[in-house]
């Protein structure tokens, strides 16, 4: 590909794909280093572990696959590795961060043929395979101990909870939110008591929650993804779509039954909602070209999302809702393209203006 | 990208850099040694010579007449003589040469002797396209199609909008800039009298935002005539597109393979209006036209009024010279424009610009896999999907990139602006389009010589039922000829 031939455009606006990679992992910056604050030294340990392993299975697989190694300077794996660090536990042994990313990249992404050609989200295919195959470690959540509080655990202690395999005591973890009411409502407990016991919304959206590092703090993810969006690096439709199938269904759903059903702010607050809408479900490779395919494919993931949490068996859903979007992703971008100028939506060319008129010489016709 | 005030979509935009040249004055560049006029500067067939090796000429003879219906002639831009018919260097990234004719310059640049037209507005319409015709006046904002075809199109339509296309959208030229600032009355007097060709109703010009002089300029020039609107257009690429500037204005879409006739308009640049009423004023034949010479490695970057045929070369000494050897020679702009193989090659009609890039003005990276960031999709003005029809085209599955819109494809390049993954894209559009007229050439060609296959066959037996036929009555009299003749 490094023969470039001198045909127009000579100019061009400076985007490359590293740039938009680098951006991308600049707006996870403030998220990632609060919930790092907020889970301590295992965090930071788990997401060092993660990111690494990303890039160094990235470089062997472009030198086994015959690809340029520059390639791993488009900085693709190590988004992917953060966003895996993002969404485990973040008291994880060292070994479920590095064996998601060794399953993201080399079969997630380098086995379709690299990057530009996986159909699945390699981040979110990782992290639902960890949670198949090792569901204790991925479920066992632990409580925010900022780093200086005095429960939290020190250095050494905690490079003993990354790599040495040392238990954590049960109450240092807990049940996500979601978790929760999961179990609550298989008790058949009633939703508004087990929130209303739970559940605070500041802190869910300050972030001082159990759960992953990226599932804390929604109010920084916001921010992160309102930046993306001004830059135009993901584009709204999506991150809007998949909000709003998730807040609909639910607002609905909540009002029928509010027994059952917890309502539309739990929802968008809790989990990683946020952080799936705005930086893994607009993943430009996984996901369609055309504006109605995007509002077509965020609505669908929020409402897979809705139906999941709601009558599934797992309590966390973005995951399989974006793994089932996906899949969906290359027939959307076949049959709901844009209108092309000139013509209908079908395809077919406009008619043209009052023939009647048109002929004002009938003769030289 | 979206534009909430503008119905055009998509669309991009570039860094302008026409401050330098549109500064200046617009200035003439001397008599060449040697003038080369290649035969085809236009859409349509070749030119035929009218003029032998060794023939004195004068400024503004016809040396050489259009072909067809789709064509147009071209005119000796100075007096002198003829010295060669043959290849010339033409502008073509290939540096292959083109059938042309050399004219050395005798100095006198003595014009032709013209008959001065009377009154146009007094003459019938098709005798004004006519002249035109003969004039050899082409599109002079770079689609080069034939303007008097294009009047004689609009004659059999209704046309309800004369769109003068003074947007300029690309980057570095400032030619229409320019001639809108400094010859705005001729502009306006060539509008109205295509106006008058074409019986339309109201004359629009449509200037970009960001050159406010040429819209007070073309204001100020139009203000004594009715119905002539100035339109003030957003800067946009590709918003001088004939289809994105008919949308701008009249809110409508051109049919796809359809004309602009079919929605009652009809586009022409301004260089080609100003063009046109030398023709008609003067009967000046298009000889000479206004060409920005910019880019970061020429000195002097300013608009120059030279004569067709003159190498690049001279156009770039006149300008102070290059600065630095340039990265990429260009003719018209960056976004759509040609790479010059050497500064040998001659002005064309068409040529609305020559641009010495430096390497930091041609960003040359090398292509990586696409990421599906769908920005292409974004930016295509026609709602096109330039990554898939680009994976099919590398793919030679040219009907799929047909059916992710390579027919409805302008070339205008926006999508490939905007690509971080670098990927050449409108590169493997021309090259799809290209195959795909082999084929259907081949193709014609193929049914061609399947009717002549089957024409014979059917001749050939008919020719037999006939010969049966003769046997048969040659037969019923004499009963007893077993032999036939052969
Ligand atoms: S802009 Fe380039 S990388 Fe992005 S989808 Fe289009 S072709 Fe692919
Ligand atoms: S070159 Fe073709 S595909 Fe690309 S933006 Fe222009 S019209 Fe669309």
């Amino acid at each position: 590909m490094s023969h470039q031939p001198a045909s127009a455009p000579h100019a061009h606006d400076r985007s490359s794909v590293s740039r938009i990679m680098l951006h991308v992992c600049l707006a996870l910056t403030p998220c990632t280093a609060f919930g790092i604050y907020i889970f301590g030294w295992p965090a930071l340990f788990l997401w060092l572990t993660t990111c690494v392993t990303a890039v160094a299975i990235e470089a062997l697989c472009l030198r086994v696959g015959g690809q340029p190694l520059r390639r791993l300077l488009d900085g693709s794996a190590l988004l992917t590795g953060w966003l895996i660090a993002l969404s485990i536990p973040p008291w994880a042994p060292w070994w479920i961060g590095a064996g998601g990313a060794l399953f993201a990249i080399s079969i997630g992404k380098h086995l379709y043929g690299g990057i530009g050609q996986n159909l699945f989200n390699p981040a979110m295919l990782a992290r639902i395979a960890l949670l198949i195959a090792f569901p204790v470690q991925m479920t066992s959540w632990a409580l925010p101990l900022p780093i200086g509080s005095e429960q939290a655990p020190g250095f050494a202690e905690a490079l003993a909870i990354s790599f040495g395999g040392a238990p954590v005591a049960d109450s240092f973890t807990g049940a996500t939110a979601l978790g929760h009411l999961r179990t609550s409502f298989t008790l058949h407990q009633d939703a508004r008591d087990v929130l209303a016991q739970d559940f605070s919304l500041i802190e869910a959206v300050v972030g001082r929650t159990a759960g992953s590092l990226g599932e804390t703090s929604e109010l920084l993810v916001l921010l992160g993804g309102l930046w993306l969006l001004a830059l135009r690096i993901i584009s709204w439709e999506v991150p809007v779509a998949m909000l709003l199938g998730v807040a609909l269904p639910s607002l609905l759903a909540n009002l029928v039954a509010p027994e059952h059903y917890a309502g539309p702010l739990f929802h968008l607050s809790s989990g990683g909602l946020l952080l799936g809408a705005l930086f893994i479900a607009t993943d430009p490779v996984t996901s369609p070209a055309g504006r109605s395919a995007k509002l077509v494919f965020g609505a669908g993931c929020g409402l897979v999302i809705f139906i999941i949490r709601n009558w599934g068996t797992f309590p966390e859903a973005v995951g399989f809702a974006v793994l089932f979007m996906n899949a969906l992703t290359p027939l959307l971008d076949r049959y709901l393209r844009p209108r092309v100028y000139g013509r209908l939506p079908g395809g077919k060319p406009l008619q043209a203006a009052s023939p009647t008129a048109r002929v004002k010489q009938p003769g030289k016709t | 990208m979206f534009n909430l005030l503008s119905p055009v979509r998509g669309g991009v935009h570039p860094a302008s850099h026409k401050d330098r040249s549109s500064a200046l004055t617009i200035a003439t560049a001397p008599l060449p040694e040697r003038l080369y006029l290649p035969l085809r500067q236009h859409a349509g067939a070749d030119a035929l010579p009218v003029v032998r090796l060794g023939d004195k000429v004068l400024k503004g003879q016809l040396i050489a007449a259009a072909a067809s219906e789709v064509s147009a002639p071209v005119h000796a831009s100075s007096s002198g003589r003829v010295v060669a018919i043959g290849p010339v260097t033409a502008p073509h990234p290939s540096g292959l040469a083109a059938n042309g004719i050399v004219i050395e310059c005798d100095g006198d640049d003595r014009w032709i002797d013209v008959d001065l037209p009377s009154d146009p507005f007094s003459q019938e319409p098709m005798a004004l396209a006519d002249r035109v015709a003969q004039a050899g006046i082409v599109g002079l904002g770079g689609a080069i199609f034939p303007a008097a075809v294009k009047l004689k199109q609009g004659a059999r339509h209704e046309i309800k909008t004369v769109l003068l296309n003074g947007s300029e959208c690309e980057p570095y030229l400032t030619t229409d800039d320019r001639l809108m600032r400094e010859r705005a009355e001729q502009i306006v007097d060539g509008a109205r009298l295509i106006q008058h060709i074409l019986r339309a109703y109201r004359i629009v010009i449509a200037i970009e935002d960001n050159k406010p002089e040429a819209i007070a300029a073309m204001r100020a020039a139009s203000e004594p005539y009715g119905a002539i609107e100035v339109e003030v257009v957003p800067a946009l690429y590709p918003m001088g597109s004939a289809k994105q500037l008919i949308q701008e204005i009249t809110g409508r879409e051109v049919p796809a393979e359809g004309r602009s006739t079919s929605v009652g308009v009809l586009v022409h640049n301004v260089g080609t209006v100003f063009a046109i009423q030398q023709a008609l004023r003067y009967g000046r034949p298009l000889i000479s036209r206004v060409v920005t010479v910019a880019g970061g490695c020429v000195a002097r970057p300013r608009n120059v009024e030279t004569r067709v045929g003159v190498p690049v070369q001279n156009l770039l000494d006149f300008c102070g010279g290059l600065t630095e050897v340039p990265a990429q020679l260009l003719m018209g702009g960056p976004m759509m424009g040609m790479v010059l193989p050497n500064a040998q090659v001659p002005i064309i009609k068409g040529a609305t610009g020559v641009l010495a890039l430096n390497r930091h003005e041609v960003p040359r990276d090398d292509a990586s896999p696409c990421i599906r960031c769908a920005r292409c999709v974004e930016a295509c003005p026609m709602g096109l999907m330039p990554l898939e029809m680009a994976a099919h085209a590398r793919a030679d599955s040219f009907d799929g990139a047909d059916d992710y819109g390579l027919k409805d494809c302008i070339l205008c390049g926006s999508c490939a602006y905007v690509c971080p993954s670098h990927i050449p894209l409108v590169h493997y559009f021309q090259y799809a389009m290209g195959e795909q007229d082999a084929r259907r050439s081949a193709e014609k060609k193929n049914d061609y010589t399947r009717q002549l296959m089957e024409q014979r066959q059917l001749r050939l037996e008919q020719e037999e039922a006939a010969r049966a036929a003769a046997k048969a009555k040659k037969r019923k009299p004499t009963a007893t000829t077993t032999e036939a003749a052969p």
